[in-house]
């Protein structure tokens, strides 16, 4: 096997020979597949665990406080304990809900992150999916979501949870349209839907740098909208605490509460690595247009640590923002989407089609 | 290996699109009717019609069913059950439905469906895009405008009949 931490498409291709040589064809795909799914399981739950660990040490920092602290070195076996324990509680169901739906519900917020996360390309050749329609794969599939969440609210039979649900719901519907128009102005500019082919036409600089204005425009935009995509704060008041209890899942417990807790974080990572891929060249590493060496220096760090790089970057970013700015009211919530954001960034879209149309960017 | 992923996905189609139209809880009809809808998208995916099949998952999946938890969930409680159809209605629906799959079928059966290359199925995202703003032949300019003007009236008679307590 030639393993190289630059170029994953011989080893994929490696391990595809190994195993055809081993069983027969049809048997060699299913345990392929398999190999995927159990990657992808593990990663979603080490991304998770680690997710929530960082999240709390910097809520903490931000608030001047250490954080956990006692479990694991500077607590960080703390998730590890957390998640035990969230194993072994009993989940309860409230008496007069739909338990069909309220079971359910927690595994259908979880098919939408799945499904993406299938689509993020990781590195040169380590990407599952790569379909020529990716990014509307993936703004088409994280629609879904959406219905797990409603569908959390409604059947928990409790008031703070269905208005939780509407109120989560009404955000998603509404900020989707944002997070998709800023997305499609940088697809003015690539030309092609394909997450690979859009990693590739950033290989003269990244797109936030090429793009002119409305690029940077268009980021902007996009981190706001996906922030209040995923219901995370400033724009949380789908579970503010101090009004609705928990929102939609104040009724759950044990491992459903986890499911919930998990989709949320998964969803968050996908949005930094859609935004890294789109605006900051995916596994791409800094170039400057032709200048040889200083291209070559930047290829010496491994695409995978680029990405992870620029991911943990955006995280950090949205993590700052919550841990920042005062929670919205709902009025405002969706003043902001239909008033100011999604008009800037339709015209966003006339400006960047100009700029493409004269090629004022690189 | 195919094969097993289609039958797989079919049987949760017709599982689920029967449980939509003889489940008594509203919104688990829904539901069902989502995967229905997430089940067919995979068939398209199985075809190699990518656009197609996200088209499906936003517009029918995240789009439509959305619309109808909301408004499901704004007018009904959980323990509200339809009460269950007469025995003269679930006859009636019974022939219509035998009708229907009679129709159907024999359609399908007669039908000598002629293959096609894989060039002339070109269903790439470039070929739809170019193909959607042609003016020339077998292009959709005219039909993609004359929905895009359907979407802007509907949108505003949505509007004005959302607006019109308000001006009383």
């Amino acid at each position: 096997m030639n393993f190289s931490i630059y170029d994953f498409t011989e080893f994929i291709r490696s391990i595809h020979f190994w195993l055809t040589g081993i069983f027969s064809p049809g048997l060699a795909d299913v345990i392929g597949l398999a190999i995927i799914g159990v990657c992808f399981l593990l990663f979603v739950t080490l991304l998770g665990l680690s997710l929530v660990y960082v999240e709390r040490k910097v809520a903490a920092f931000f608030q001047q406080r250490l954080g956990p602290m006692r479990v694991g070195f500077w607590g960080t076996a703390q998730t590890v304990a957390d998640i035990i324990k969230l194993i072994f509680k009993e989940p309860l169901v409230t008496k007069n809900s739909d338990k069909f739906l309220f079971n359910l519900a927690a595994f259908i917020v979880l098919i939408a992150p799945f499904m993406v996360i299938g689509a993020v390309p990781f590195a040169k050749g380590l990407h599952a999916l790569d379909f020529d329609i990716g990014l509307f794969y993936i703004t088409a599939v994280s629609s879904i979501g959406v219905t797990g969440i409603l569908l959390a609210g409604w059947s928990s039979n409790n008031k703070y949870s269905l208005i939780g649900a509407m109120r989560s719901g009404a955000q998603i519907v509404s900020y989707e349209l944002s997070v998709v128009l800023s997305l499609i102005t940088i697809v003015v500019l690539t030309g092609s839907l394909q997450l690979s082919e859009i990693v590739a036409s950033q290989s003269d600089g990244w797109w936030i740098f090429k793009g002119n204005i409305p690029a940077i425009i268009a980021f902007i935009i996009f981190i706001v909208a996906s922030t209040a995509e995923s219901n995370r704060g400033p724009f949380d008041l789908a579970e503010a605490e101090s009004e609705l209890t928990a929102g939609f899942h104040t009724e759950y417990s044990g491992i459903r509460f986890a499911f919930f807790f998990l989709a949320e974080y998964v969803n968050f990572f996908i949005i930094a690595a859609v935004g890294a891929t789109v605006f900051f060249g995916g596994w791409m590493p800094l170039h400057i247009g032709n200048i040889e060496f200083f291209n070559n220096a930047m290829d010496v760090i491994p695409p995978v640590i680029w990405f992870f790089g620029k991911v943990v970057v955006l995280l950090f970013l949205i993590m700052w923002f919550k841990w920042t700015f005062p929670r919205l009211r709902i009025d405002q919530l969706l003043t902001l989407e239909w008033k100011y954001l999604l008009p800037i960034s339709i015209v966003n879209i006339l400006l960047m089609s100009l700029v493409a149309l004269n090629g004022w960017h690189l | 290996m195919e094969l097993i992923i289609f039958y797989i996905l079919v049987a949760g189609i017709l599982i689920s699109s029967v449980l939509t139209v003889t489940s008594r809880r509203i919104l688990r009809a829904a539901v069902y009717l989502l995967f229905m809808l997430l089940g067919s998208a995979g068939l398209f995916f199985m075809l190699n019609f990518y656009f197609l099949a996200a088209v499906q998952l936003t517009v029918y999946a995240g789009g439509i069913i959305v619309l109808i938890i909301f408004s499901v969930m704004l007018t009904s409680q959980v323990n509200e059950k339809l009460e269950a159809a007469g025995i003269k209605k679930s006859l009636f629906s019974l022939i219509a439905v035998a009708a229907g799959t009679v129709v159907c079928i024999s359609a399908i059966l007669n039908y000598n469906f002629p293959a096609v290359s894989s060039a002339e199925n070109d269903s790439s995202m470039r070929t739809i895009g170019l193909q959607l703003l042609s003016y020339k032949e077998n292009g959709y300019a005219l039909p993609f405008e004359v929905i895009s003007i359907l979407l802007l009236a509907s949108m505003v008679g949505a509007i004005i009949i959302a607006k019109r307590d308000v001006s009383k």
